[in-house]
């Protein structure tokens, strides 16, 4: 009865919780209301997407995916061969334990009339794959622990999948093994089956057991007659061998039976196989149920983004139905962090300290963000910043172990970022290069929008003003001082005015009018850091206007390192952009919201 | 000769050919090349946010080629000025070096200062020098004007890159004459191709671009020779831009240097990423003899 209520109250649970999660592939998002489309519609438009799909010759296209990549892990095994073994240790063993074992009664009696769990070949398979798994798991145990493989970060959602495998699976070899030696399940076994009530011939049944099966009894104990033995075995192979090999084929429990040995009686009298029972099952319910909203959901996900990425031409695709893939994919993510292994920007977080550089761990906060949830001012900041600082190598989405196109979100949720976020100085970097090469697929009016705040951003801490007087006291010389640290970058103060710079600046040379166009022009950048006037320094267009080609401080007479003071002033403008207000998060984004129609 | 190839962001995502067809070339030319996977970032772009997460993404790379022993064989001009600019602060500041070398250790890695970064042209000119290349010419053009677009960040800031004359440079001009085709004098040869301000300020970097393209139009040239990602992606983007169409500067097309000079060896279209459906490209086989 506990059974049958807790197992049906964990499937409903377990149901409930997949058309939950899969809801949200049709109902999350990350785009602006003007462009959302309703649930229903990407709903219908991701169903005639996989009826157009299998009713084709894509079809072929999702068999090989299906197994090659789904059940044979193909992409895994490219990246990672250590990996690969591992993740086929722990899913081939538990589909099998799953399907023979768990609901043997209900697959494995259709497939083999002679099924019985405690008889082989089952009874040796059932722990065979048992023990597959556990290495798998130790495999994974190991990766994350131990060896800790660069930028591979471990957190609950990765500990909670370890443990309750864990869990399931050794709690399953104790209760085995303790099962074997306890008396109480014997006796129970011989009230249920055996035919005869003859003292002589059921305390012979009971030394064969001591003897060859395992059991622990307080009632027989060896050296027994070879006679009683004898008996023993004619009763145990008219009573019990029908449907009972050796337990010595259940080698792992049988281990575990032979290591508790010594204290099978107190365990028995304990009760502890029943406690284990308990433990193995509720286990295994909770872990059923809460899967969908674990990272075990994966085994849903991943091979539907396998697929969809297999047979879905993005350029032809309506953007409602990329989106709904997208959402699908966050949940496809296992956070095994391949894609942070291989990111060529990953190694900034180290300076930076920014662990929304990698990839995989951005992963999580982007999944966050599109499920609704409110973000801070902070994470908000460090998203954005971690998504900027991406180069767009394609290496994430190459490696990719479940198929994530990856460099499209990463554009998608970037443009998001910049649009509805801060203001990104960052934008007026070299990042935006991938950002200038795609820009027909966004609207000319969002296309200059980040970069105008930027700009603004920044000048709008710094003033230029003809009017305004500058002070060039105490405050300036420490400014100075600062600068002069770098040890390259203080050759500033050789300037002696000479235009050389600014005469050869081919940005400058651009501009009837340079100095409308660009604030402060090179020379007078380089004597205004002379002076120690922030404000003039800093706040010049021409920072973000300099294209970096070294004109200048090749050409500089007095060797002034013009472009790398360029540089620097750069970084010091973008450290102190100004703290946003709230007013400008995307804190209520479009969070599950549903108004709005295709 | 064995070199470690630094290939960096761009090219394996979106100039394939240019890894392509520098493989094709440099096999055929005797040069060995080690791919070595954990390569990052030079930091080139990272430079403008923070010096020391610039710094540290140079080092790493280099490290890693000091690492297998190996010199660098750079494709890309920013990241090749990048990684000098490291190279150089890390061999002169023994204390920015400690604090790196500190974070990189953490993977057994160390900037030691060993190994050299050399860009592509720099190795086809002075490690196999014009001498071969001249002996590998089957099919030299003829009556082919190229001008070269030589890219800033070879060039300057000359003490550190230290790749040519930066005021008269003569070593790409060497390396296109030895195919047969003649490189032509023109004016804005030394200028910013405008690639920097891609997605910054278009206008401007369009700007940039366009002088060049109609000054390499005007000196007569009928490719200009490229030897960078940014430099090739930007000329490519900016004459496929429609107004630009619309102003007919469709001459002279960008054309990346292994290409050039791996048509001129008699090395397949295939083998050097030349797709002949491509406009421009496939049209330069015209003037080969």
């Amino acid at each position: 009865m506990f059974f049958e209520i807790s197992l049906y109250l964990s499937l409903v649970i377990f149901a409930s919780g997949v058309v939950y999660k899969a809801s949200g592939w049709f109902r999350h998002d990350f785009v602006d209301g003007a462009h959302h489309a309703s649930p229903g519609f990407r709903f219908n438009k991701a169903l005639r997407g996989i009826v157009g799909s299998v009713c084709s010759l894509k079809l072929f296209i999702l068999l090989k995916v299906l197994l090659l990549e789904v059940l044979f892990q193909t992409r895994t095994m490219k990246e990672d061969r250590f990996r690969w073994v591992m993740h086929l240790l722990i899913s081939g063993g538990f589909t099998v334990l799953l399907l023979m074992h768990a609901l043997g009664n209900i697959v494995t009696i259709h497939l083999f009339s002679e099924y019985y769990s405690s008889i082989n070949p089952f009874l040796c398979i059932r722990d065979l794959m048992g023990i597959l798994v556990l290495l798998g798991l130790i495999m994974a145990a190991y990766r994350r622990i131990i060896l800790k493989k660069r930028y591979v970060k471990t957190r609950a959602v990765d500990y909670y999948a370890l443990g309750i495998l864990g869990l399931i699976l050794i709690s399953g070899f104790f209760l085995e093994g303790t099962k074997i030696t306890s008396r109480t399940a014997y006796v129970q076994m011989i009230e249920d089956y055996a035919s005869t009530d003859d003292e002589q011939e059921l305390t012979a049944l009971e030394s064969f057991w001591v003897e060859d099966y395992g059991l622990v009894s307080p009632e027989v104990s060896p050296p027994f007659q070879k006679e009683i033995l004898t008996l023993g075995k004619e009763v145990h192979e008219d009573n019990c061998a029908g449907c009972h090999s050796s337990p010595q084929w259940a080698f792992a429990g049988y281990t575990v039976a032979k290591l508790t040995g010594p204290f099978a009686i107190s365990l028995d009298r304990f009760k502890v196989t029943t406690a284990l029972w308990y433990i193995h099952i509720l286990a295994s319910f909770f872990a059923l149920a809460y899967l969908p909203f674990s990272k075990m959901f994966h085994i849903i996900a991943s091979p539907l983004s396998l697929l969809t990425n297999a047979v879905m031409v993005p350029e032809r695709s309506h953007p409602a139905s990329i989106l709904t893939r997208q959402i699908l994919e966050m949940d496809a993510c296992t956070h095994c962090g391949t894609c942070s292994f291989h990111c060529s920007t990953a190694i900034a977080s180290k300076t930076l300290g920014n662990v929304n550089i990698l990839p995989s761990e951005r992963m999580i906060a982007i999944k966050g963000l599109a499920a609704g949830n409110q973000l801070t001012e902070i994470d908000v900041r460090a998203i954005q910043e971690g998504i900027y600082l991406c180069t767009n190598c394609d290496r994430c989405t190459v490696v990719c172990p479940v198929g994530i196109n990856l460099r499209e979100l990463w554009f998608n949720v970037r443009e998001f970022f910049i649009q509805k976020g801060y203001p990104e100085p960052l934008a007026l970097s070299p990042y935006s290069f991938y950002r200038g090469l795609n820009r027909n697929k966004i609207s000319s009016e969002d296309y200059s929008k980040p970069l105008e705040s930027a700009r603004a951003a920044i000048s709008g801490k710094y003033e230029i003003r003809k009017d305004k007087v500058f002070d060039l006291t105490d405050g300036n010389a420490e400014y100075r001082e600062a600068l002069s640290r770098s040890s390259t970058e203080k050759s500033f103060s050789y300037c002696f005015a000479c235009e050389n710079c600014t005469t050869v600046c081919p940005v400058v040379g651009n501009y009837e009018n340079p100095q409308e166009i660009l604030g402060l022009l090179p020379h007078q950048i380089m004597r205004s850091v002379g002076l120690g006037i922030k404000d003039l320094t800093l706040g010049s267009r021409m920072l973000w206007d300099c294209v970096t080609c070294y004109q200048c401080q090749e050409h500089c007479p007095q060797g002034v390192h013009v472009t790398d003071i360029l540089y620097e002033l750069k970084n010091q403008a973008v450290k102190n952009t100004p703290v946003p207000t709230t007013s400008s998060i995307p804190a209520t984004r479009v969070a599950g919201s549903t108004k709005g129609a295709s | 000769m064995r070199f470690a190839l630094f290939l960096g962001c761009n090219i394996p995502a979106r100039l394939q050919d240019y890894d392509l067809s520098s493989r094709a070339v440099l096999g055929r030319l005797g040069v060995d090349l080690t791919d070595i996977r954990e390569f990052n970032c030079c930091g080139y772009p990272i430079r403008n946010f923070d010096f020391k997460a610039f710094l540290l993404s140079s080092a790493r790379n280099i490290a890693l080629a000091n690492r297998h022993h190996l010199d660098m064989l750079v494709l890309c001009k920013c990241c090749y000025g990048s990684l000098k600019k490291a190279d150089d602060v890390l061999r002169n500041d023994m204390s920015l070096r400690e604090e790196i070398n500190r974070i990189l250790s953490e993977e057994g890695l160390k900037f030691e200062g060993n190994s050299e970064i050399k860009h592509l042209l720099s190795v086809m000119y002075h490690d196999i020098g014009i001498k071969k290349i001249k002996e590998n010419i089957t099919r030299p053009y003829s009556d082919l004007k190229i001008a070269v677009h030589y890219g800033c960040h070879a060039l300057r800031p000359s003490p550190i890159v230290q790749f040519d004359d930066p005021v008269a440079p003569s070593l790409f001009d060497s390396l296109v004459e030895v195919t047969g085709a003649e490189s032509i004098f023109w004016s804005t040869k030394l200028e910013c191709c405008g690639a920097p301000l891609l997605g910054i300020n278009d206008e401007l970097s369009r700007d940039l671009t366009i002088r060049k393209l109609s000054d390499g139009r005007k000196s007569g040239a009928d490719y200009l020779c490229t030897a960078c990602p940014y430099c090739q992606m930007q000329f490519e983007t900016v004459q496929k831009s429609k107004d630009v169409q619309d102003v007919g500067i469709l001459t002279p097309s960008p054309v990346l240097f292994p290409q050039l000079l791996g048509l001129a060896m008699g090395i397949s279209n295939g083998r050097l990423g030349i797709q002949t459906d491509q406009h421009g490209s496939n049209a330069i086989e015209a003037f080969l003899t």
